[in-house]
């Protein structure tokens, strides 16, 4: 047989690429090397498949020895999820059976269990709340942090290093350690368990994050198209809203999908400075497990649908990311 | 249009006196070329005319208004950068109409200026492209473009054809040359080109280490060097200097040669001259090859030009000193190591005093 050296490859290479990895070795090799990623990809995945299963399994197939890939789906973990029942007594289970029709979906799945449905439970507040919370902080913390970003980036600011260190410093604590006197300072000034105590806590600390993050971005816009729009006639301001902030939509979306997960998933501050009517879904569901036995399935539609928003986020801000979480790398 | 009028303006970065206190009037319709080598403070004194850089002392006047804090928007100039700083989110059309819409302009003004400069530059057919899909010299013209509608009183130009390739740096040079005939506006170009300034400008302003070394049009910075600097700077190759020593009209060169001084600049050399000391200069086109010619050198290396060869003379025969370069005609041939006679054009040699590196003047222009 020819060797490849003399022969070259069998059909024209059509794509920018180092000649000795047109090799047919080489090419085998690269195959094997995607077939790695996507294996390490599936088994990242193995976990959140089996979150997702588990939420459409019934009580007996949830704990049943092997996990059965192949079931009977069914909406019970949601039920349990989202509503409070109450056992029937036997007369008031007979005539529920008797007006099967009449029931909606969820009490007729209520019923198999015996249950009657009282009314929502607090999880569909807590994921409310979750949203008000994530979102009102992402977006304070993203606008606040684009303008103080853009102040470090173009002026000379007295102290311009110390002041950054002192943002990021913010950071370096854990949550553990300032929690205790923050509590005692939010329930003095009445923020204990409020949506605002909430929004003005995650953004204070999402601060650190969009600001250094934004600078960057913000950094890597030339400083000659804003004074191109002066030039042209355009205020500062103008020309930060009509030139910098379109060149930094990349910037801005990687920054708000980042400080929007930070907030999303906080646990530690969450579970010690609400405890009604802000508390979030994340110490919802953890605490979920104490309320007569473990629900594993409601645990999972719980997870699944905390995990909903997050995904529709990112998959809405996609184009702008892969650009984004590889800033700095990319000179244009 | 408009005059430009620096009085006594001067910056500082700091402890760093980036631009000395320079005095300088730009007057109407006309296309004044800074020069200089990179941080010599050309940018940075145009910077200031626009408005981007506050001035550290000093006043700025555009058509005699004082303008010295006024806010860029508020000048009625425009700039051209060295990277174009087209707005990568918008199209070109939107682009050019960008300053228009600044004052609030109608849209129908602004359809109509817009048209005018399209045709101007021949680039309607970019019209709905993004500014990244342009090649470099397109770029430039949707720059000038944006710059043009607006009519404003004053161009300011920063190294414009810095970021071109060589092929289009030749066709855009004429281009702009020909917008500021066709528009007569008042442009302060910004170049360390040399040969760029010599074939724009009306007046050339060589800068170096923050300081103006000379204005004047491209022929006196050329022919009249005010100094050494614009001596070396200005020409390629520059001006050749050669040290000597000036005695009873005759200098005494490297290598033995003696050269008798025109006798029109005899009284200047022994009245400014602080010693015997003296620099003469000649551009290399002011030698001519002969074999009857008195003064005396080896030749070290020569390059053809096409047009023309530069001949490398040693006058003492070592390389790395007293080095000149001479043009001789395209048929010129000489094997490396003869030695090479010329002579000098009597109009064409300069004096220097190499203390105060100043040129000397002839003593009969004064009176």
């Amino acid at each position: 047989m020819a060797s490849f050296a003399e022969t070259g490859p069998r059909t024209p290479v059509t794509e920018g690429i180092r000649v000795d990895k047109v090799h047919p070795r080489a090419r085998l090799l690269r195959n094997i090397r995607a077939i790695l990623v996507v294996v390490v990809a599936l088994i990242g995945l193995v976990p959140v498949f089996a979150m997702g299963l588990t939420a459409f399994k019934s009580r007996a197939d949830v704990v049943s020895v092997p996990p059965q890939l192949i079931f009977e789906p069914t909406l019970e973990g949601f039920v349990f999820l989202l509503t409070e029942r109450s056992q029937m007594s036997a007369s008031a289970l007979a005539t529920a059976q008797a007006n099967e029709e009449e029931l909606s979906l969820f009490e007729r799945i209520a019923l198999e269990n015996g249950q009657r449905i009282n009314g929502p439970s607090d999880f569909v507040t807590r994921l409310r709340n979750s949203l008000i919370i994530a979102g009102g902080s992402t977006i304070l913390s993203v606008v606040l942090g684009v303008f103080a970003a853009y102040a470090f980036s173009r002026f000379d600011i007295p102290g311009k290093d110390d002041l950054m260190f002192f943002i990021l410093s913010t950071r370096m604590l854990p949550a553990v350690v300032v929690a205790v006197p923050l509590f005692l300072m939010f329930r003095q000034i009445g923020l204990h368990d409020t949506h605002l105590g909430m929004i003005i806590l995650y953004t204070v600390f999402n601060l650190s994050l969009t600001v250094w993050l934004l600078k960057g971005f913000i950094d890597e816009i030339p400083r000659e198209y804003e004074e191109a729009a002066l030039v042209d006639g355009y205020t500062r301001m103008q020309a930060f809203f009509k030139i910098v902030l379109p060149q930094a939509a990349t910037g801005i979306a990687a920054t708000t999908v980042f400080s929007l997960i930070f907030a999303w998933n906080e646990y530690a501050f969450a579970l010690m400075m609400t405890s009604n009517n802000a508390r979030t879904a994340p110490p919802a569901i953890a605490t979920m497990l104490g309320r007569g036995g473990i629900e594993w399935s409601a645990i999972a539609a719980g997870t699944l649908a905390f995990l909903i928003p997050v995904v529709i986020v990112i998959f809405a801000l996609r184009q702008h990311l892969l650009r984004g979480v590889t800033f700095g790398a990319i000179r244009k | 249009m408009a005059t430009i009028e620096l009085r006594q303006v001067e910056k500082l970065f700091g402890d760093f006196q980036a631009v000395k206190p320079v005095d300088l009037t730009i007057k109407d319709g006309e296309f004044v070329v800074l020069l200089g080598p990179s941080g010599c403070g050309k940018t940075t004194t145009l910077r200031m005319i626009s408005g981007l850089e506050a001035v550290t002392r000093g006043e700025i006047l555009l058509d005699g208004r004082n303008v010295t804090w006024r806010h860029p928007s508020d000048r009625d100039i425009a700039f051209v950068f060295q990277f174009f700083a087209l707005y990568p989110h918008m199209t070109v059309r939107e682009n050019i109409a960008f300053p228009l819409q600044a004052e609030g302009q109608s849209k129908e003004l602004i359809a109509g200026r817009l048209n005018e400069v399209v045709d101007l530059l021949q680039i309607r057919r970019l019209l709905n492209a993004r500014p990244s899909s342009l090649s470099g010299g397109d770029q430039q013209r949707v720059a000038l473009a944006r710059a043009l509608v607006r009519r404003p009183a004053a161009f300011l130009m920063d190294e414009p054809l810095g970021a071109l390739d060589a092929e289009f740096r030749e066709t855009m040079r004429a281009e702009i040359k020909r917008l500021h005939i066709a528009q007569n506006a008042t442009t302060v170009y910004v170049t360390h080109d040399q040969i760029e300034a010599m074939a724009m400008g009306d007046r050339i302003i060589v800068m170096s280490n923050a300081e103006v070394q000379q204005v004047g049009t491209p022929a006196e910075v050329y022919y009249e060097p005010a100094n050494l600097f614009v001596a070396r700077f200005i020409g390629s190759p520059g001006m050749n200097l050669v040290p000597g020593k000036y005695q009873e009209g005759v200098v005494h060169l490297a290598g033995g040669n003696e050269y008798p001084v025109p006798e029109r600049w005899r009284r200047s050399l022994t009245a400014d001259l602080s010693g015997e000391d003296v620099i003469v200069g000649f551009r290399p086109e002011a030698a001519v090859a002969d074999s009857e010619a008195g003064l005396t050198a080896e030749l070290y290396a020569d390059e053809l030009h096409g047009a023309h060869t530069i001949l490398h003379l040693s006058l003492n025969g070592r390389a790395s000193e007293s080095i000149i370069h001479i043009r001789a005609g395209r048929g010129a041939r000489h094997p490396i190591g003869e030695t090479v006679r010329f002579d000098l054009k009597p109009e064409m040699v300069r004096f220097f005093d190499p203390h105060t590196e100043l040129a000397l003047q002839l003593e009969g222009n004064n009176g």
